[in-house]
């Protein structure tokens, strides 16, 4: 087995775009639930918003691609409003309903024939990253053994990801998102100091939302393409597993999260794969391994929960009163 | 209503150089009857009405909350005492009525714009925000800061001075409810009565004009008790209006300026403390007969055992007689009253 190799490819995963967009994205969800105490299992229903927003303005509409980036913020924004408006009066559990159900009829949305010449249906879109690589300003060549499209889309991507962090942190030092945290514990409470709790909880809706619409499009720039298939279910579960792993109230915490958990995944794989090649493990296929290390994920999860409840950088005093 | 805004306006002219604390004219205007017409009212409230499945939990014909004075509403469990609370400030809609607050109707208006306009209210079942410190609990009271608005949140330059101030408000609050050496702990590691302090503390930081305690004093050691009452009463002095609902009828004795007994949801007597608490009406449905006497020391309750053995109704004295003397011995456990 090539340990060397092993570990690169781990360590290529730490600043993935993927990783970046999961960061992103679970970054979103900890403005949601870990800072408002909004349930939202849709998150990928947001990133396929963002994803496709961008991609059917850029191809339908041959927008620019700033124009194309605003799109699709807009379009995560009436999103949220359209899942918030009738729920955030509710109690938290509908928001939660409401959110998964509509992540998946955006899927169902984009998959369906009629609409095929516009979201390109089950096969989704490509070629619509050229307005955005238009934009490297890095010549050809190799940076760190990447070429300049890997390189530029890492920057842009880490970049939006730590100007993201740093407004998340200073919004949650405020004032405004200390209204927030006291609503995440009881919003009656608060209410009764005479802060409108459902225009709070709708703006902290609105910024996760645009997080993930962010992170649907560093998602799929890389790519090269936008499918269905990627904005599924699963793909929220893994959001919040990161966000399980690192912390839920934390700026932090997320994108740790989303690192250890493509380490995770990586390490796995490839250890597993080197075991099936050497032919120490003859009771697996790599088919097998592939679905294995997502089991294995699962395992890390309910270790971590059961030894380190708050997440790596959760604060366990808090944990205390939970 | 137009009657109570005349009210209103005959009495501005004078009201500058009224002190709060040592104003003695009368409250009501006339008769002491449930639901009179007060001098000055703050809340009017009228014909308002909510049933829970049939049962009627509150079914208040005409209430007026007077100004500048600490008000009393007790009342039995189950009377509707909170119902009421939750009604006036917008957590509960009732099924029929209207209301007002300094004469603007609040029929409709949602709960944080009644906290808005100077009507703040705490819960029977205490609600800090655990997971906030002591302080943090205090600041979100405070009201004008800027930095709660998205736009201005991420400058500190723009609401960190009013930040100080409320860091200052809170400090002087914390030391008065002796919560001071607290202030940088999880809500949710006080106890229960410092909890209840900790919501009062924290609705004073709203500065209302019009402060509604729901059993703040449940729970609270007597000696604390005891400040806080002259507390409250201060808050008489800075203008403030209290409407408070306890069980302890020395605590009631002790500050309210005026009493509203509440009864099957209904208002079945007002009136000044002394006045109320004779009342055969109040006595029967709530006080009880023997409410002055103090179980707590054998003088009580020998006391007790004298007037129950005058009164008919009572076993004492009789062969049926019960184990009630045997109270005073200090290591038995206390005992109900002998069947
Ligand atoms: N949400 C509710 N659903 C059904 N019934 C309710 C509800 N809230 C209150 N009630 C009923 O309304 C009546 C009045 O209750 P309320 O809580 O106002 O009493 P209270 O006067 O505050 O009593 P206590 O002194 O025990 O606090 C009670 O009979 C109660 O059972
Ligand atoms: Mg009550």
């Amino acid at each position: 087995m090539d340990f060397g190799f092993i570990f690169s490819s781990a360590l290529g995963e730490l600043f993935s775009p993927t990783t970046a967009a999961y960061a992103l994205a679970a970054l979103g969800l900890a403005v949601h639930f870990g800072y408002s105490g909004l349930l939202n299992f849709g998150q990928a229903g947001f990133m396929a918003v963002g994803a496709y927003g961008f991609a059917i303005s850029t191809l339908t509409f041959n927008a620019p691609f700033f124009v194309a980036l605003l799109i699709s913020v807009v379009c995560s924004v009436i999103f949220a409003f359209i899942l918030g408006i009738p729920t955030l009066r509710l109690r938290a559990d509908y928001l939660a309903i409401v959110t998964i159900a509509a992540a998946e009829i955006v899927r169902y949305v984009v998959t369906t024939n009629q609409l095929t010449k516009v979201t390109g249906s089950a096969n989704g879109l490509a070629a619509f990253e050229n307005t955005f690589y238009a934009m490297n300003p890095f010549p050809e060549g190799s940076y760190m053994g990447m070429n300049n499209r890997d390189f530029f889309i890492r920057v842009v991507g880490w970049g939006l990801v730590i100007v993201c962090c740093v407004l998340v942190w200073l919004l949650m030092r405020s004032p405004w998102g200390r209204v927030l945290k006291g609503i995440r514990e009881d919003e009656n409470a608060v209410r009764s100091l005479g802060k409108n709790v459902y225009s709070y909880k709708m703006q902290a809706l609105v910024i996760g939302g645009i997080l993930g619409a962010l992170a649907g499009m560093i998602f799929t720039l890389p790519r090269g393409a936008v499918q269905p298939s990627n904005y599924g279910t699963e793909l929220t579960f893994f959001l919040w597993t990161c966000l399980l792993l690192g912390g839920m109230a934390t700026v932090l915490g997320p994108v740790i999260g989303a690192m250890i958990f493509w380490v995770v995944l990586s390490l796995t794989q490839s250890l597993l794969y080197g075991l099936i090649e050497s032919g120490a493990v003859t009771w697996l296929t790599t088919v097998q391994a592939g679905q294995l290390r997502y089991i294995l994920v699962g395992v890390a999860l309910m270790l971590l929960m059961i030894f380190r409840p708050q997440g790596v950088f959760g604060n366990k005093k808090e944990l205390a009163f939970a | 209503m137009s009657e109570t805004n005349d009210n209103n306006i005959g009495n501005t002219e004078n009201t500058e150089n009224i002190d709060y604390m040592t104003d003695s004219r009368p409250i009501a205007v006339g008769e002491n009857t449930p639901g009179c017409k007060k001098r000055d009212p703050i809340v009017v409230a009228e014909d308002v009405t909510r049933s829970f499945g049939g049962i009627n939990a509150v079914d208040v014909e005409y209430l007026e909350i007077p100004r500048h004075k600490i008000t009393a509403l007790i009342g039995p469990n189950g009377a509707g005492k909170t119902t009421l609370f939750n009604l006036l400030t917008g957590f509960d809609t009732p099924n029929t009525g209207k209301w007002q607050f300094e004469g603007n109707s609040l029929a409709g208006v949602s709960s944080y714009k009644v906290a808005r306009m100077g009507m703040v209210r705490t819960f029977q079942l205490t609600k800090v925000m655990g997971k906030l410190t002591v302080m943090e609990n205090m600041r979100l009271g405070a009201a004008d800061q800027p930095g709660e608005r998205l736009s201005k949140a991420l400058f500190k330059g723009m609401w960190g001075g009013r930040e100080k101030e409320i860091t200052a408000q809170a400090n002087i609050l914390l030391e008065k409810f002796k919560l001071d050496a607290k202030k940088d702990d999880y809500a949710a590691s006080l106890s229960g009565g410092q909890r209840k302090l900790l919501e009062m503390a924290r609705s004073l930081m709203v500065r209302p004009k019009l402060v509604m305690l729901d059993e703040p004093m449940a729970g609270v050691n007597p000696a604390l008790t005891q400040s806080l009452l002259d507390h409250i009463k201060n808050l008489k002095a800075e203008g403030m209006t209290v409407l408070f609902v306890e069980h302890d009828m020395n605590m009631v004795r002790h500050i309210a300026d005026w009493v509203v007994v509440m009864a099957e949801g209904k208002v079945v007597a007002e009136g000044p403390p002394g006045e109320v608490m004779k009342n055969p009406a109040v006595i029967d449905a709530y006080l009880g007969a023997h409410h002055d006497v103090d179980l707590g020391d054998a003088e009580g309750i020998k006391e007790l055992e004298a007037e129950l053995e005058a009164d008919d109704e009572s076993v004492v004295g009789t062969e049926d007689a019960g184990i009630l003397s045997e109270i005073t011995e200090p290591t038995e456990p206390r005992k109900e009253e002998g069947k």
